[in-house]
């Protein structure tokens, strides 16, 4: 595991050790995983591997059956308020109220968050970065799927997260606007020193990430930089490595469900 | 874990109040309905029936009183049931939607991220309900308009705090928003049939209806309804305020608990 993730004050992420199980289906086994601040990790793994699951149990959802799970050194479980308050999270399903505005719904969020006066002030800052201040008053469901998912971004970013969780955020979109919202969290995550785990089964939007962890079947089957993982398996590209991890397919890009 | 912060609470709830209250207002077809319906009630029901039903004097009427009058506060009731059913529909729908995740990672602890949600839900119960009585003043229903819109205020809220609370307990437990249309069936009509909001429960006794007459005392739906009715009257229904405050407590416990991360909601959500 990378050096920088295990010290604990710049860990904007640790899971140690959770499990979780529906029944007789382990839907985790003991998976550790640690995000840096500053670091973009990227989750990968197919359908069925278990990342819903840790996002249930990340958001607190849900609590694991063993083991612990730290936010910038909060304890979810004996903490978890603290923990969520610097956690940021772009949900798979759309999350956003179409029947209120965009400003409508980022003040949603700031109000559930307890951000007060300061709010305002945040909702403008981020808008204008992503580039729909003039839109601000428009209802959400005038928006493009590309332009939602950045007010859905820009809404966790609002309180200011050191950890921002995106599960598979790209599901639905173009190409374009798939490469865009890349390369906004990787700035984010370089400009904000943010912590951010990104799950996908798409392997092209892991290429770029500080490091990889592979999940299949519940379980952590490898983690490293992309470079390495493709040396380790013998290939140049990381769909080949992927596929000679787990023996499944890589996707390379979004296909119709 | 230390309290959370009031003025954070506030937020929370003007966020999940103002919500409800835009989206109801937007919703036109919910918004007429609301009013229409306890108003075809009062209407045409009432109107049909006012000849068929001898109102006996009985507390906290003391004169003989017409049956669109003895009809209002069921009608009350009737609002405030259909209205806390809605919400909890709006928390299936949320939930199906994915915005129940949004709420659920807000850092404050579910209860009272629930209790700021049926806060809200009662907020917008209330109102209408006031637009009923507005509807009722319309078409000259006699009632003790002052200072009963005033001394009605404290069991219009806590009645729909308490059906909203059951609402909230229902959406634990309805995993779809097909399933609603079970609710209306199993939970709506027959709250409000078995209850005194069209007709005094002892006229249920007289016609030797025993197990509808005991069952519908048990309905925590007929001690809201009596709660109204007697505080229209600037009167006090200790039995009735007993029930509601117990039903409410229970009911917001069970939906608490139903919501605990430890023991898991939208199990099969994945």
């Amino acid at each position: 595991m990378s050096g920088a993730a295990d010290t604990p004050d710049r860990a904007a992420l640790a899971v140690e050790e959770v499990s979780k199980s529906y029944g007789s289906l382990k839907a985790l086994d003991t998976l550790s995983i640690a995000v840096a601040r500053g670091e973009f990790v990227a989750l990968l793994g197919p359908n069925g591997a278990g990342k819903s699951t840790l996002f249930q149990l990340l958001t607190g959802l849900f609590v694991p059956d063993e083991g612990r799970i730290e936010v910038a050194g909060h304890d979810m479980r004996h903490e978890s308020r603290a923990a969520l308050a610097k956690l940021g999270v772009v949900f798979q399903q759309p999350t956003l109220d179409l029947d209120l505005s965009v400003a409508a719904n980022l003040r949603f969020h700031t109000r559930l968050h307890g951000m007060g006066r300061a709010a305002k002030r945040r909702i403008e800052d981020e808008l204008a970065r992503i580039g729909l201040a003039e839109r601000s008053r428009e209802a959400a469901r005038n928006l493009s799927g590309g332009n939602r998912r950045k007010v859905e971004l820009a809404r966790a970013l609002l309180h200011d997260p050191a950890l921002l969780l995106m599960d598979e955020p790209t599901v639905g979109l173009d190409p374009g606007s798939r490469e865009l919202l890349v390369d906004y969290v990787h700035q984010l995550c370089r400009d904000r020193g943010m912590g951010v785990l990104w799950a996908t089964h798409l392997v092209d939007e892991a290429e770029r990430a500080h490091r990889v962890i592979v999940l299949h079947q519940g379980q952590r089957i490898a983690v490293d930089t992309p470079a390495a993982l493709r040396e380790r398996a013998g290939t140049n590209s990381l769909g080949a490595a992927f596929m000679a991890l787990t023996g499944e397919t890589p996707q390379k890009k979004e296909e119709t469900v | 874990m230390s309290l959370p912060r009031i003025g954070h609470v506030l937020q929370a709830l003007l966020a999940l109040s103002s919500r409800e209250t835009v989206k109801f207002f937007h919703q036109r077809g919910r918004l007429a309905s609301a009013v229409v319906r306890p108003s075809l009630w009062l209407l045409i029901f009432a109107a049909g029936f006012k000849n068929v039903f001898g109102v006996s004097v009985l507390p906290p009427y003391d004169s003989y009183i017409e049956y669109q009058v003895y009809v209002v506060p069921g009608l009350l009731g009737m609002v405030l049931l259909f209205n806390g059913m809605q919400s909890s529909l709006a928390m299936v729908y949320d939930r199906e939607m994915g915005l129940m995740r949004l709420l659920l990672t807000a850092p404050l602890p579910r209860s009272v991220l629930l209790a700021c949600k049926l806060t809200a839900g009662t907020v917008l119960s209330v109102l209408q309900a006031y637009a009923f009585l507005v509807v009722c003043a319309l078409f000259g229903v006699d009632l003790p308009w002052w200072p009963g819109l005033l001394t009605v205020l404290p069991a219009l809220i806590l009645t729909g705090l308490m059906l909203g609370a059951l609402g909230l307990l229902l959406s634990v437990y309805i995993k779809q928003l097909e399933n609603f249309a079970g609710t209306m069936n199993f939970v709506i009509f027959p709250m409000f049939f078995l209850s005194p909001a069209l007709y005094p429960l002892w006229k249920l006794e007289e016609s030797g209806a025993t197990i509808i007459y005991q069952l519908s005392r048990i309905n925590p739906f007929t001690h809201g309804v009596e709660l109204v009715r007697f505080a229209m009257y600037g009167q006090f229904n200790a039995v009735a305020f007993a029930v509601v405050a117990g039903a409410l407590a229970a009911f917001f416990a069970i939906a608490v608990w139903g919501y605990d991360p430890q023991r898991g909601l939208v199990r099969r959500k994945g």
